[in-house]
């Protein structure tokens, strides 16, 4: 598997059975394929959908889409409404976890992932919403940018999407909680080291005891 | 029944002004009625506020508009997929006020339901409490975000009666039916034009008392 697909299916752990959930596009989508047997989430997407079902390939259906604009399948439990119903359930505290890719998220749970001034302006969308209103928010992220540098930071630099929102950062290489007291390091992928997490990560991590192992296979 | 809200393109056209602020319905131009906008480029009004979910797409949706020189200003949520906006907004050609999407929904909501604002926990402690009063109600703080109005609202409905009962099909609704309470004039595309009583009371997403003008649209 590459890092997405270990991402996305160490993320699907992390899911109930029954749970209503946003997942972001990119990433964040690819987790609805790694749910494990006897788990079914409720997907919920944005633009106003409850039992989104799959990404629909072949002509373009604009009567049921994804927060991306993509046509999509819904299920036989499904419903559709309007922008300011799809946030009550968001900001009201109605979706149980959120999964969000980011730019950058440092150890206090703060996340930043909707502009690089002067350069990439895509606007936050649903997320600030979406991290300040939903139960659980995961972040996914690869360890690393292309160049090596830490995407687990002390500090974010870029504008916040939220303050202190996040619960989860899960990674290729490993799965962090955070805490009142900072990152704790729950999880390492079962083709790293503890040394090596430590090294690619920024932000100081606390250890669990003991520090687990998840499957890349 | 009122007098007839059936309206030729050409009417829609002598509806549009320079300097107006306008809503635009739909979400990643789903949802939007795309042959309206192309009256709008074809009327050549400039100097416009748009209020939209997103930026469209560079040859669809408002990002017609965009393209064509005719947006002041761009009040959107979501801009990613429409590369021309960072390219104006970096430029300084257009102004864009980014909002988060459920603010943005709410702050429509607000104006068309007579409300002085909303108070929500959105935004707190990043960019866009900028120049925000900050309430603090049972403990806890909330920004006050103020309600957004327009001149012209333009909306769909895949199918609607003869005085403006429409139906939107699946997630072509998001921002239409807020939009219908916001705006001083509400514009209504509808694909299919039914007779009165054709529409099912109970299925009713745009209502017709809200809806100044109707016109039948082509899908594009």
């Amino acid at each position: 598997m590459d890092a997405k697909q270990i991402i996305a299916k160490r993320v699907a752990l992390e899911l109930k059975n029954g749970e209503l959930v946003n997942l972001g596009i990119g990433l964040p989508t690819m987790v609805a394929d790694y749910l494990p047997e006897g788990v079914e989430v409720i997907l919920q997407s944005e633009n106003g959908m409850i039992g989104m079902g799959h990404i629909v390939s072949g002509p373009h259906n604009r009567n049921f889409t994804n927060a991306g604009g993509t046509s999509v399948t819904i299920l036989p439990h499904g419903a559709c409404f309007d922008s300011a119903f799809s946030f009550c359930l968001i900001r009201g505290g109605h979706v149980d976890g959120t999964v969000l890719g980011t730019l950058e998220v440092d150890q206090h749970g703060n996340i930043a992932n909707y502009m690089i001034p002067g350069k990439m302006v895509p606007g936050m969308g649903g997320a600030m919403d979406l991290v300040t209103g939903s139960r659980k928010v995961i972040v996914v992220t690869t360890h690393t940018d292309k160049s090596g540098n830490s995407k687990i930071l002390k500090q974010c630099s870029l504008p916040l999407t939220g303050v202190a929102c996040c619960d989860l950062i899960v990674t290729e290489l490993a799965v962090i909680e955070v805490t009142p007291n900072g990152l704790k390091l729950l999880e390492i992928a079962d083709n790293t080291t503890v040394e090596e997490v430590i090294a690619k990560t920024e932000a100081p991590l606390i250890l669990a005891e003991p520090v687990k192992t998840f499957s890349t296979n | 029944m009122p007098k007839s809200k059936l309206t030729t393109l050409d009417e829609f056209k002598a509806l549009l002004k320079d300097g107006m602020t306008i809503m635009v319905g739909g979400f990643m131009t789903d949802g939007t009625p795309e042959q309206l906008i192309n009256a709008v480029v074809e009327s050549g009004v400039k100097n416009l506020t748009l209020i939209n979910n997103d930026g469209g797409y560079p040859e669809r949706g408002i990002g017609k508009l965009i393209a064509n020189g005719q947006v002041k200003k761009l009040i959107a949520s979501h801009v990613g997929l429409n590369p021309t906006v960072a390219k104006l907004m970096n430029s300084g050609e257009m102004e864009v006020d980014l909002v988060p999407q459920g603010t943005l929904a709410e702050r429509i909501r607000a104006k068309g339901a007579g409300l002085g604002g909303i108070l929500t926990q959105t935004g707190l402690g990043t960019l866009v409490q900028e120049g925000k009063q900050v309430v603090e109600s049972e403990g806890k703080k909330y920004l006050l975000e103020v309600p957004l109005a327009a001149d012209l609202a333009i909306i769909e409905a895949t199918y609607a009666d003869k005085f403006g009962n429409g139906v939107n099909i699946g997630t072509t609704r998001n921002f239409n039916p807020l939009m219908a309470l916001a705006a001083d004039k509400v514009v209504l595309g509808t694909y299919k034009l039914q007779e009165l009583g054709e529409v099912d009371p109970s299925s009713v997403t745009i209502y017709g008392v809200l809806v100044d003008h109707i016109v039948q649209i082509e899908e594009m």
